[in-house]
């Protein structure tokens, strides 16, 4: 190459600098920074701006063993991954494996249903769902007048069914999602396949089972990678669904966190921000060990 | 296919269709309450009532006079395009930079960046929100877009379909004697319009959904966003539940009409970056 052709290409490599800088040093001042300095603050207490270094250095991190509070947030999160997040995806792929089907009729109509939740803000849907659960809302008139119970639950004052309608409203708002990204990994797959294995007379439940699910499997691993870490971050539907309650039996973590650190009257900026430090460990985990097991695929 | 077997093909479909329509009335009646309860009054409601009522205009009136609705609307559209407008700039010179000028260098770069996924909103909420008092900007659009107007996923989404930019088109331009800002302007902006739709799209239905951060840094009511004033609407110790859903109708009515116009940006927004 000539000289005059060498200039152009360090001009051409310096212009790509230039246009991934503005994004790259706000990734790095909104991000990375702020994460760096909630890891040194994690390592300090006191109250708002008032912070100074913990003595002994780890108080934060033991304070968290001993939180019962942080305890039972914990436990929520983990009791909300561990029973939305496999039901929501596996209703997300069969609803995907049916809208796939050719012969299907009003295929645009049910897809745009399905989807629809997407369409509402988590606090929209939060204040739906805690509407509809109320001890005078729909669904204890509903039952009553169908003679299932006699009386009014109070649905969110009880822990345990606080707790469930938390997961339901989680799987009514996600599933729609998680299907479009099963349905535009359908679409990746030869139609033929299923006409094959038709032929071949497989039943359906075979064919979700041996030809659906292995060919999905990237799509599948991403979804739960995002499922994990949505969960593990939940806040608006703890906030206004339940706030939090009865007595923090429903809180989760990413909530308990807000409220130790602007909740009324608190600002426990350097407990708050080693409890985030935990929830950033936790995420990165799940996500690395997701990616292995992704991995592992013949 | 003769029709005998067309019969008999949607005959095996039926427990599809049993359970499409299933799904789909669950996915669809809570919304539909929705905007039949904002149209009713409490007393209806907690009797009830699903269908529309009389007393949409008295909801109206009394939310008007509960919360500052039209402040927060603007509010909500303002921040929500001003983010949209931003990161769609600084995400698309990103995707186009990282894709088009690939050398093994940017490649760490942004596989560096991408580790900023992983990072909880709850994290990064106190160190920001202390940076941004400092900066004055608390109650303000900056405060609000800042930390949002570069995101990894958004990056990832520009970068994944700058592959279908036929490198050609970047050739001509640079014989034509164009600057290389004057290609992505001219040559890649236009040409990846679609991608645009999709990015903006997401990022609009985002911003506007945001929740965690605004109640963070939009200490003061005149600054508040559409989630913010419903979630107060649901504060109090008694719940008017007609005038709560109005609420919720109108934090609605934007997202639902970007969902109803422009759904396959919105599907193909979600999905972006995976291809």
């Amino acid at each position: 190459m000539s000289k005059k052709g060498k200039g152009v290409r360090a001009k051409e490599r310096r212009a790509g600098w230039f246009f991934l800088m503005p994004a790259t040093i706000m990734i790095c001042i909104m991000s990375f920074w702020p994460m760096i300095q909630a890891f040194i603050t994690s390592f300090k207490s006191g109250k708002g701006a008032q912070l100074s270094w913990a003595d002994p250095w780890n108080f934060n991190y033991s304070r968290i063993l001993q939180d019962k509070i942080f305890i039972t947030s914990l436990k929520n999160t983990f009791l909300y991954l561990i029973i939305e997040v496999p039901i929501m995806l596996i209703l997300a792929i069969l609803l995907a494996q049916i809208l796939n089907n050719k012969d299907l009729r009003f295929k645009g109509l049910f897809r745009t249903m399905v989807f629809l939740p997407c369409a509402t803000s988590l606090v929209s849907y939060a204040l739906i769902f805690r509407s509809l659960f109320a001890t005078q809302g729909l669904i204890n008139q509903v039952l009553l007048n169908l003679h299932i119970i006699s009386e009014n639950i109070n649905w969110l004052g009880t822990a345990g069914t606080a707790k469930a309608i938390i997961i339901i409203a989680l799987i009514w708002r996600w599933t729609g999602y998680n299907m479009v990204f099963y349905l535009a990994g359908l679409q990746n797959i030869d139609y033929q396949v299923y006409e094959a294995a038709k032929i071949d007379g497989a039943s359906s439940w075979k064919t979700f089972w041996g030809i659906t699910v292995p060919l999905l499997k990237p799509v599948i691993v991403m979804t739960f990678i995002m499922s994990i870490n949505g969960t593990l971050q939940l806040f608006d539907e703890s906030v206004n669904l339940t706030n939090g309650g009865p007595a923090n039996a429903t809180i989760t973590m990413s909530h308990y966190v807000y409220n130790m650190a602007f909740g009324q009257g608190v600002g426990h900026f350097g407990y708050s921000s080693a409890m985030s430090f935990v929830i950033f460990i936790m995420v990165a985990i799940l996500a690395w060990i997701n990616m292995k097991v992704g991995d592992t695929r013949d | 296919m003769t029709k005998r077997n067309k019969s008999m093909v949607q005959r095996r479909l039926i427990p599809s269709y049993i359970f499409l329509i299933i799904w789909s009335f669950i996915s669809v009646f809570p919304l539909f309450w929705m905007i039949t309860a904002a149209t009713n009054n409490t007393v209806d409601i907690s009797r009830g009532r699903i269908w529309f009522g009389t007393a949409a205009a008295e909801n109206f009136q009394k939310l008007l006079a509960a919360q500052p609705l039209w402040k927060s609307m603007g509010n909500s559209f303002i921040y929500s395009i001003a983010q949209t407008i931003l990161c769609l700039l600084i995400c698309s010179l990103a995707g186009f930079g990282f894709e088009l000028y690939a050398d093994k260098a940017k490649d760490r770069l942004f596989a560096f960046l991408l580790l900023a996924m992983m990072i909880p909103g709850v994290a990064t909420m106190i160190p920001l929100f202390t940076m941004i008092s400092k900066m004055g900007m608390l109650n303000s659009v900056w405060g609000f877009i800042l930390p949002q107007i570069a995101t990894p996923f958004m990056i990832m989404m520009f970068r994944q379909n700058s592959r279908n930019f036929p490198a050609a088109i970047m050739e001509a331009a640079r014989i034509d004697g164009q600057s290389e800002v004057g290609i992505f302007f001219r040559q890649y902006m236009p040409i990846m319009r679609s991608t645009y739709a999709a990015a903006a799209v997401i990022t609009f239905m985002n911003a506007w959904n945001a929740y965690l951060w605004p109640k963070v840094v939009m200490t003061d009511n005149k600054a508040q966003t559409m989630p913010m004033l419903i979630a107060n609407l649901a504060a109090g110790y008694t719940i008017d539940y007609g005038v709560l859903m109005m609420g919720v109708l109108f934090c609605s009515i934007p997202t639902m009409l970007v969902f109803f116009i422009l759904q396959k940006q919105f599907a193909e927004g979600i999905t972006g970056s995976v291809k």
